[in-house]
């Protein structure tokens, strides 16, 4: 009978493993630290916030779940749910399936389709601020360029961002002119297809659609899945376009003590849960109220990613 | 158990008690005793920028002459929320100029702002002397934690060819004169659409916010103990229905096409500026935006329109405020600053003059040069009459004012059926605003 050397597993001594775990944590610590400041603390703070009266000047006051229970019997925020909601079950999709097709498009073109890239990434380049006062200057009823095209062929164009019904869909537009940077990815994705998959799918008898929809959307639906992810994320948290949109549109853009008056404009169309969380905490000094809003977007976000990875791994059949 | 679970219950109690303890804490402020040699150096941070910067930067070079002990550091274009987060940080500067008397409620009661009256008293600061409408926005609750620092007063503005051109003598005293000389200055495109507009009426248009047409008919915004007083005072019910009726006759969508054609109000493309409008709320300083954009417009400003002929005169009132932070280095330094740009009449003459705002104290309100401007004579008046008024400093800031503005928006728009149970919700809404902060 032989003893394999090493079979049974040999404790290494305290101080060796201690300088181990010293070498580790001494590279973890940068990201440690990182993460520890700007992610933990000011995460438990927000919840710790939540809980209490606050407005930045004086002492938190423990309220316990006030702040939270109020947040039901508020009509601002759920007109703002109802915004941002409208907007996650329209923008994204319409984002994702307008990238798709244009990266779709971009890898049938055989001449210019770097040119054509470039193009089309370009606009997802642009500010959001300035992208938003130069749609709303385009968009201008009666005296923007798009109207006045509208005008010249019959058509009599909509009042876009000063019309409650138009308002939204306007932002969609200005959401669709940038979207570069969800193209470039579904582009890398829809390359990345075997051409292999493609020849045999053919030999099948597949037509365009059919490999379309069985060779390429099941390929990149990882891709898909983080277009919808960070897309529902980033719509949740939907602020720059619709403040400056709505205080452009209204006529009184300002900065400073009327910042937040035309916020919803018109007819509260634009206001979404951000917007109203920034007017509660940063011009109604109710911090501690915003605080619990902004939990609950987290609390949201946080719960609709678990739900899409659930379902995604669900459809692909893995298991983890 | 998992053994993970404690050590990330540690984490998150010690990260729960780092929060609690990078709160602000108060501090208390004593005043030097009366004739104590002041030096030192002061921040100041104020919001103005460009021209009205060097108006300031020069009006502190006086005060560095006068006070040769103190020297003065300042920061322009710095806006409420960054004041608010450097003294929530122990960080305030030690004067603060805000454009806003909203924040007076949150900085008085919150001690933000040192309460000024201790060293009003010491040196024998007669507050008579300033504008009573100023003393009201500038307190709260008692607590004189601001001084005013120029102010602005709103009136009616009026485009004198469009009025020739109508065959109307003079500017609407009334608002049912408003309502007719509306009707005869507006002109139709052959379509039907609106190409001029006499009054434009919806609420939220340029300067036609609630607060600014209230001293119209003496509405009132909050009762005494601070909740909200709207649907309780028929004044607010006379208002709306009056603009209503106008914006019906005009029609709401007709309106809202209209107005979606027009210019920036703060833009040269402002629709009175360029003749589209032809009667029009705003303040004193757009003198210097029509000087500036619209040097040819030929108008004139008047005082707004009223339900009762006793209140022609009165006007919205309202102005920058000046504090010191409760974390300054150098209060008493920082109390002297304040004490000349506030109560110091040459320097705040030469102020307005600059700065083309309504100057504060009543010597300096009399001083010629102001009063032989024609135009800018008609905003002084308004600002000294007894009827006009301001909007009451809240602990929970404009939550008020805005809250009620989105109700006008749905009353406007026509879809508020019973406006007594429409102001009746208002109210509700605002209370309930207003319990969430402060």
């Amino acid at each position: 009978l032989t003893v394999v050397a090493g079979s049974i597993p040999q404790k290494k001594p305290l101080r060796v493993r201690l300088r181990r775990d010293a070498t580790v944590l001494s590279f973890l610590a940068p990201a440690l630290i990182g993460i520890a400041v700007f992610f933990l603390y000011p995460l438990v703070s927000a919840v710790y916030f939540s809980f209490t009266k606050f407005d930045l000047l004086s002492v938190p006051q423990w309220v316990g779940l006030d702040n939270y229970k109020r947040m039901g019997e508020d009509p601002y925020l759920i007109q703002s749910v109802r915004n941002t909601l409208w907007m996650v079950v329209v923008f994204v999709p319409v984002r994702i399936v307008s990238a798709i097709g244009l990266a779709m498009l971009l890898t049938q073109l055989r001449r210019g389709a770097s040119f054509f890239r470039t193009i089309f990434y370009l606009p997802a380049l642009a500010p959001p601020v300035a992208a938003t006062i130069a749609f709303v200057y385009l968009l201008k009823p009666g005296t923007g360029p798009v109207n006045t095209f509208l005008a010249h062929i019959g058509i009599q164009g909509p009042l876009w961002f000063n019309s409650p019904a138009w308002a939204k869909p306007s932002l969609v537009l200005l959401g669709l002119w940038a979207i570069g940077d969800l193209m470039v990815i579904f582009l890398a994705g829809v390359l990345g297809v075997p051409a292999t998959l493609y020849e045999a799918a053919a030999l099948d008898g597949a037509n365009a659609w059919h490999r379309f929809r069985y060779v390429t959307i099941p390929t990149i639906e990882p891709v898909i899945l983080f277009a919808a992810v960070t897309g529902i994320i980033y719509t949740l948290q939907y602020f720059d376009q619709a403040a400056v949109a709505g205080s452009i549109a209204s006529g009184q853009a300002t900065v400073g003590a009327g910042i937040s008056q035309n916020f919803g404009f018109p007819e509260g169309s634009t206001f979404t849960y951000p917007l109203w969380l920034y007017t509660v905490g940063f011009r109604y000094n109710a911090l501690g109220y915003a605080n619990a809003m902004a939990v609950v977007l987290f609390v949201v976000a946080f719960a609709v990613t678990v739900f899409l990875l659930r379902r995604s791994r669900a459809f692909s059949g893995e298991e983890s | 158990m998992n053994k993970r679970i404690p050590h990330a219950l540690l984490a998150v109690g010690v990260a729960a008690l780092l929060a609690s303890a990078c709160t602000p804490a108060s501090k208390q402020n004593h005043v030097a005793d009366p004739g104590t040699q002041v030096s030192g150096t002061v921040e100041l941070w104020h919001f103005f920028t460009e021209r009205e910067a060097n108006a300031i930067e020069s009006v502190v070079k006086d005060f560095e002459s006068t006070h040769p002990n103190i020297t003065v550091t300042i920061k322009s274009g710095q806006d409420d929320s960054k004041v608010t987060q450097a003294i929530g940080a122990g960080k305030g500067p030690d004067v603060g100029l805000s454009y806003s008397t909203d924040i007076v409620g949150k900085f008085c009661s919150s001690g933000a702002w040192v309460d000024l009256t201790q060293y009003i008293t010491r040196d024998k600061v007669d507050l008579n002397k300033l504008n009573a409408t100023t003393r009201q926005y500038t307190q709260f609750d008692n607590k004189r934690c601001a001084m005013p620092f120029l102010a602005d007063a709103y009136g009616l503005y009026y485009n004198k060819d469009l009025f020739a051109k109508a065959g109307i003598a003079g500017p609407p005293k009334t608002l049912d004169e408003l309502t007719a000389d509306a009707k005869k200055l507006t002109v139709k495109n052959p379509d039907g659409s609106l190409k001029t507009v006499g009054f434009l009426p919806l609420f939220d248009f340029y300067e036609n916010a609630a607060a600014h047409l209230a001293p119209a008919v003496g509405a009132k915004w909050l009762t005494d103990d601070g909740k909200s007083a709207i649907a309780a005072d028929p004044a607010w019910k006379a208002l709306l229905t009056w603009q209503k009726s106008l914006v019906d006759w005009y029609g709401y969508d007709n309106l809202q096409k209209f107005r979606a054609s027009l210019g920036d109000e703060f833009s040269g493309d402002n629709a009175f500026q360029k003749g589209q409008v032809a009667i029009n709320v705003d303040a004193e300083y757009r003198l210097a935006f029509i000087k500036d954009q619209a040097p040819a417009l030929k108008y004139g400003v008047a005082a707004l329109p009223t339900t009762d002929p006793a209140r022609y005169g009165a006007g919205y009132v309202t102005g920058n405020i000046v504090g010191i932070s409760k974390n300054a280095k150098n209060p008493e330094a920082a109390w002297e600053l304040i004490k000349y740009l506030t109560t110091n009449d040459t320097a705040i003459v030469k102020l307005a003059n600059l700065i083309k705002n309504i100057p504060t104290t009543t010597a300096s309100l009399a001083d010629a040069g102001l009063q032989d401007d024609p135009d800018f004579k008609p905003f002084l008046d308004i600002f000294a009459n007894p009827n006009s008024s301001t909007t009451p400093p809240s602990a929970s800031g404009p939550a008020y004012q805005e809250t009620f503005g989105t109700f006008l928006t749905s009353w406007q728009a026509g879809k508020v059926k019973d406006l007594d149970a429409g102001l009746a919700d208002a109210d509700k809404k605002v209370n309930n605003v207003m319990t969430l902060g402060g």
